[in-house]
Formats: structure tokens, sequence, C-alpha cells
């Protein structure tokens, strides 16, 4: 057995170990759910950064970096002030006024059956798409690195994120998060020393080499601190500027949209938790995108393309690992791989959650038995056959899509979906007292459409459509047109008077924590 | 039951003092406290959005607008685009060290307002 391949067993054997405790502790909804409401402020904020640094992040920005310079920078930029949104508008508010999901804060004073009907098929709509990425990330990684077929190493790495899900449940998925978190930083740390050692720990010989690189001397010197590389108006056209204030729009305001993302705030006991963990989570992921200087711009100066073609094509994904071979030898090089695995498991397994949660939740027993549960334990049998199909189906798409989709594609629309469908109805809900159902309604459904038409429409939909929109992302049209849909809707229509009178309540529970649900006992 | 010293049996009153009035939303919410606590959260936070969305937004508009000014070197090879996004890091770590202070003295606010509420 290959190093690499005994590390991630290794590593894969303790997350089972982990799930197999918490299934013993899982009793009830609120433990399967929200891990009983025991996970402190430090450790939320270590699984909220394991939740967010997703493949997308490690091997996407390092990779993106690498190529585009600057460009690619800005994810780093926009994935950490996003938090701002979700510390200072919806984390408290959530925590003191929901109990299990998203659509728990929006259902609080509309009327639930559609307000949950849609909020869950929002839901759903961004947990898959970014699950599919995720799906698709671990497939040509493992491919890769273990040398198994893309299909088998999806089907692997779904089998193992369902057992995760389906017999651990939130608590699992939160201490997976934690360790994978941690080993995170600790390969960031090793990855960024060993870049700089590589320049003599010198940072002006550093931003010096990263000014003119070569590839290790196998390409013309390109600056790489230079904007533009890949939104510039001489690459991408006049819409280029545009292009990238809509994906920066789209990256700021969309994780406040995330519904994986919101509901570890439910796993904590209180709303000043919450916010520490908000707080602990920006100094991990704010820390840790900022290493991405080294990793991600010093790859330039020490890698090769040739290291880190695939098909002939350099594989933005193969950045990280690559470098950790050429850095640090076979060990480290397996080392990163088995992180890089567990980001992918990690947050796969917080996407079924969230999106099983949401079904079982929202739509089954809110939606659908009018918020009786007809037997008890009911709700999380449904949440597990839920995460179970979830499974399935994104595991069968992504095979279907095959490794060449664009990952980087599938995540950003779902932060754009997110952002448009989400946040207009979860900010109106909490802190505008007019607002009413319909307008929830409108403003969910319309986000949804305008977002995810708008992406069909732009070159990376379907040919026969025609390419008509120019931007890649739809951000700074659908979110605007997701805040018009929720207000419109909300004006046009008749007052809903059972809402406005139980504004105040809503007022009183998301202002000050009265009511809120509170931890379980173990 | 409880039989007091000089012979009087008094009901067991404790259910009653511990038996939880359902809470009175509109009553907490009409509060002048309540409502002044509320007024100020709303003007820091909306302050706090329109300057943090302005600063972070500042970045995308000038890199794709204004490329030659981001261009310029600030320190050695290092420009002022790296170091404008590097500020941003700052500045959201500042906004939420500032949140987080404001936030502790709404919480002890907030726990006055509905302490006889529990």
């Amino acid at each position: 057995m290959s190093i690499a391949l005994s590390m991630f067993v290794g590593f894969v054997a303790l997350t089972l170990l982990i799930t197999f405790w918490a299934a013993k502790k899982n009793t009830g909804a609120s433990a399967y759910f929200a891990a009983g409401r025991s996970i402190t402020g430090w450790q939320n904020g270590l699984a909220v950064a394991g939740d967010y640094m997703s493949a997308a992040s490690f091997l996407g920005i390092s990779g993106a970096i690498c190529l585009n310079g600057y460009d690619g920078f800005m994810y780093s930029v926009g994935f950490l002030v996003a938090y701002i949104t979700v510390l200072l508008i919806v984390a408290e508010p959530l925590r003191n006024a929901g109990k299990y999901t998203m659509a728990d804060l929006l259902a609080y004073r509309l009327k639930p059956r559609p307000v949950r009907a849609l909020a869950s098929l929002s839901t759903l709509t961004v947990s898959t798409f970014y699950m599919i990425a995720q799906m698709v990330g671990a497939g040509v990684i493992i491919e890769k690195l273990i040398g198994a077929s893309f299909h088998t190493a999806v089907i692997g790495v779904g089998i193992l994120m369902l057992v995760y899900v389906v017999f651990g449940g939130m608590l699992a998925t939160t201490w997976v998060q934690i360790i994978k978190a941690i080993l995170l930083m600790i390969g960031a740390f090793m990855l960024s020393m060993l870049v700089l050692k590589h320049h003599g720990y010198s940072l002006d010989a550093f931003f010096e080499a990263v000014s003119a690189a070569t590839y290790a001397g196998t390409e013309a010197p390109k600056n790489l601190l230079q904007p533009g590389l890949q939104y510039g108006i001489a690459v991408k056209g006049p819409w280029g500027p545009t292009d990238f204030l809509s994906l920066s729009l789209a990256l700021v305001l969309g994780t406040a949209g995330l519904p994986h993302i919101l509901v570890r705030f439910y796993t904590v006991p209180d709303a000043k938790t919450a916010r520490s963990s908000v707080v602990w989570a920006m100094a991990i992921i704010g820390l840790f995108y900022i290493l991405t200087t080294f990793f991600g711009f010093g790859a330039a100066t020490i890698l090769e393309k040739a290291q880190i073609l695939s098909d002939g094509k350099p594989n933005p994904n193969m950045v990280a690992p690559a470098l950790a071979q050429h850095l640090g030898g076979e060990l480290f090089f397996a080392f990163i791989s088995a992180v890089a695995f567990a980001t992918i498991l990690a947050v796969v397994a917080g996407l079924t959650m969230s999106a099983s949660a949401s079904f079982a939740h929202d739509f089954y027993t809110n939606v659908i038995h009018h918020g009786k549960e007809t037997k008890p334990g009911q709700e999380v049998k449904v949440a597990r056959i839920t995460a179970f199909c979830v499974g399935a189906v994104s595991i069968s798409i992504a095979i279907y899509l095959g490794p060449s989709v664009n990952a980087a594609f599938l995540v950003g629309l779902a932060f754009a979906v997110a952002a448009s469908a989400n946040l207009p109805v979860i900010v109106m809900s909490v802190f505008w007292k007019r607002f009413n159902t319909t307008g929830a309604v409108c403003g969910l459904g319309i986000g949804l459409l305008s977002s995810i038409v708008l992406i069909l429409l732009s070159k990376n939909g379907p040919a026969f459509l025609g390419h008509p929109f120019p931007l890649e992302n739809p951000g700074i049209v659908s979110i605007p047109v997701g805040f018009l849909a929720a207000y419109l809707g909300t004006i046009l229509t008749a007052r809903d008077e059972a809402a406005e009178a139980k504004f105040a309540e809503l007022k009183v529970r998301a202002h000050t924590g009265l009511g809120a649900e509170k931890a379980t006992a173990h | 039951m409880h039989l007091l010293p000089n012979g009087v049996l008094l009901p067991n009153l404790a259910p009653l003092m511990t038996e939880k009035s359902p809470v009175n939303w509109d009553q907490i919410e009409a509060k002048p406290a309540f409502r002044s606590l509320l007024a100020r959260k709303a003007k820091f936070i909306t302050s706090a959005t329109i300057f943090f969305l302005a600063y972070y937004l500042t970045l995308p508009v000038l890199v794709g607008w204004f490329p030659d000014l981001m261009k310029r070197p600030v320190w050695g090879k290092v420009n002022v685009a790296y170091v404008f996004a590097l500020s941003q890091f700052v500045m959201a770590w500042a906004v939420a060290f500032v949140y987080v202070r404001k936030a502790s003295a709404w919480d002890k606010e907030a726990a006055n307002v509905i302490k006889d509420h529990h």
C-alpha cells in the first residue's frame, strides 16, 4: 500500500470511529440535527471553518492563484469578508428564533407551508450544486492520487459520506469538520513555510520572484501580482470587470444564505456562542486565506506546468498536492492528499446533512404533515432516508457529468443562488415588519429562478440556448432581482395582519434570545 | 400542605410560584428600554454594513476600471492591489472586533429587559 493510501485509510478509520461514537449519543431530533446544541464557540468556529474551506478553497484557490495570479486571490478575500455579513445580520437572529433549519427562521411569522416548501427547494438546489462540485473534485483527486477510476472514486466518497451522515448525524459531521480544519491549517502552514524556505525565508525575495514568475524557468516571466490576468478587459473582453464585480458580490453575500453553513449555528447553546463561533471561524479562515498567498503565488515560482498537467491541460486542483510532493517528498504529499480528501468528505457530509434536514424537517414534517410528527423519531428517520437519496442522486449526476465539468462554475452557482433566493428573505423577515408570505414566496422563487436561468444563458450553459448572457456569474443581476421580488411581492399584495402582529415576538426573540431552543443534556 | 406553628394549614403554594406565565411579547417589545436598544442596534448594524460593503466592493471596482492605479508598486514589487486586498482582511477582523464589543454591551441590556419574563 502506498503511503498516501495508508494515510487516508487511517484518517477514514478515525472518522468512522467518531461516527460510531456519535451514533451512540444520537437520540432524538435535537441530537441528530443539531448535535444537542452542545458544541462550544471555538469548536463550532473550527467546524464552520472546516465546512467552509472545501476543496474549492484549498485546491481550487491555490490553483487559481498559481495559474491566474491576483484574480485568483480575490476568492480568498471574498470568502473571508463574507463572514461579516453572517456576523452582523444572520447568525444571532437565526440561533435565537429557529430550531433546525434556515426555513425555521423564515417561517417564524409567515404562513409556514408555502415558505417552507420553497425554502426547502432552495436549500436542496444550493446544496446539490455544491455537492456535485465536491463529488467531481473528489473523483478527480482520488483518481489521480490512488489510481482508482473516476467512477469508483466518486462512489467510494459517496458511500463514506453516507455512512457519516446516515449513522452519525450532525455530531459526527461536526467532529469530522473540526479534525479536518486542524489538519488543513497544519498542512497550510507547513506548505507556506516550505515555500518561504525555498526563497531563503525572505519576503522580499518571494515577492520579487512572484512578480516575474517563470514556473521553474519553463516560461517567460509573468507578473502574477498584477490584477487582470483572468478578468481583465484584454483577456475576457469588455464585460470582464463587470463579471469580476458580479462574482465579488455573490461571494460576499452568498455565505449568509448557504444553508449548510447557517445550520452550524444551531449546534451551539446560544446566540452569544454563535457570535463567538463566527469570530473564531473568521480568525482561522482569514489566516488560511492569507497563507494562500504563499502556496498559491509561490507554486508558480517553484513548479513547472508539466507537474500539474492532467490530460495535457493544467489542472488547478493538482497544484497544492504537487507542491507538497516537490517540497516535502512522498510523506508530505501523502499528508496533503489525505487532508484534501478529508476536506471534500467533510464538506459533502455537511451538505448532505443540511439538505436532508431541510427535506425532513421543512418539507416532510411541516409541509406534508402540518408540523406534527406522525410517530416520534419519524423526522430523523426521514432525514436519514433523504440523505441516502440525495447522496445517490449526486453521485449519479457527478458520474454522468464526468471529471471535466467545471466545479468552480457549480460552486459559483451555489453562491449566486444563495445570495439571490435566501438572503433577501432572511434579511426582510428579521428586519421588516411589513414583510409577508407572498413577498417571501416571490423572493425565494424569483431569486432561485433568475439565478439559474442566467447561468443557463451564460457561456457555461447548454449550447442550444446560445449563450446570450455575457457574465459567468449572475450575481450582479440576480441578487438585486431577488431583493426586488421580495420587496414588490410584499408591497403589492395585501398586508398580513397575523405576520405583522407576530413581528413583536420575532423581534424580542431574535434580539434577546428569550425562548430560544435550549441545549439538551446528553 | 404546610402546617404553620399556630396550627393553620396552608395549601402548597410552590406550584403556583414556579408556574410559568406565557410571555407577553408585545409588552416586552413596547418597553422603552427594548425599543431604544433596538434603535441603537439598527443604527450600528446599518452603518457597519454600508461601510464594509463599500470598502470591500471598492476593490473589484478599482481593479476592474482603474487597473493602472492598482498596478502601481508600493513596497518593492508589492503593488496597491495586493496591499488593498490584505487590508480587506484587516478591515474584516476590525469590524468583527468592534461588533463583538458592542454586542456584549447589548447582551447585558437585553438581559435586563427580559429579566422578569423567564
